[in-house]
């Protein structure tokens, strides 16, 4: 069932950046920042993480994860460290996506070459 | 009825058309993502007994290696001009975006082109992830504190 429902709600997602892309000017990169920043305001209000605890991996894949994930940790740090912990903590779990990002483009970029 | 006026109500008719199959196309592309994705983190949960936040990571680190790879070999641009959002939301966008950059850049050197534009187009979502980030975390502290 969590399969319907990551497929649903991964597909609602995307729906909605469609449809701001469509209506408006923006380009991808507003849209995705925008929607960064929409993850971290949701995690601010704590509804995210109850989201991801009913849909699954479907709710960890898009961009707004990102910014959830990241308020989260600082917010983490902050618990466990104090003042320091809101530097320390951040990039704490987000470092996955990022870290597998930079090596594995790096790495093809390296064999691979661009089309033109 | 007029011909201008006719190519108009037809040009306006199209329009809509185009944009309600880009919303299936997107959302569908999406879903299909969130799909694979709670997938994989099913076999890895089920099958290797992983815990869910092992899985996760998994899952992400599969992603963005197709992601780079097909972006690599070129026929990804395609598919991110036709499904857009679909592709670009979820985070092989992310992916996409980073290896598109650095192999764009990479008949300028290693540190002038890749290095100087690797960033280029994932910065955006970097900066303002971590200055929000930031920024509600503070709030959140300041109000359960």
């Amino acid at each position: 069932m969590t399969l319907v429902y990551s497929f649903l709600f991964c597909g609602l997602i995307c729906l909605i950046g469609e449809i701001i892309f469509e209506n408006t000017k923006l380009t991808f990169g507003h849209v995705t920042s925008l929607f960064v920043v929409i993850g971290s305001i949701l995690s601010l209000i704590g509804v995210y993480d109850k989201i991801a605890d009913y849909v699954g991996a479907g709710a960890n894949l898009p961009i707004v994860s990102f910014g959830n994930t990241l308020t989260n940790g600082a917010y983490k740090g902050f618990v466990q460290d104090g003042f320091i912990g809101l530097f320390s903590g951040m990039l704490g779990e987000v470092s996955t996506g990022v870290v597998a990002a930079v090596v594995f483009s790096f790495i093809l970029m390296l064999f691979l070459k661009p089309k033109d | 009825m007029k011909k201008q006026e006719y190519l108009k109500v037809v040009e306006e008719c199209t329009a809509k058309d185009k944009k309600l199959i880009n919303y299936v196309n997107s959302f569908t592309v999406g879903g299909l993502i969130g799909f694979l994705g709670e997938g994989i983190k099913m076999i890895c949960t089920n099958y290797y007994h992983l815990p869910v936040s092992e899985a996760i990571s998994y899952v992400l680190v599969i992603l963005i290696f197709i992601s780079c790879l097909c972006t690599g070999l070129g026929f990804f641009d395609d598919i991110v001009s036709k499904f857009r959002c679909g592709i670009v939301i979820p985070i092989t966008g992310f992916a996409h975006s980073i290896m598109s950059s650095a192999l764009d850049y990479k008949n300028d050197g290693l540190i002038t082109g890749v290095g100087a534009n690797f960033f280029r187009l994932a910065g955006s979502v970097l900066l303002y992830g971590i200055v929000s980030g930031f920024i509600c975390a503070v709030i959140k502290v300041i109000i359960n504190v």
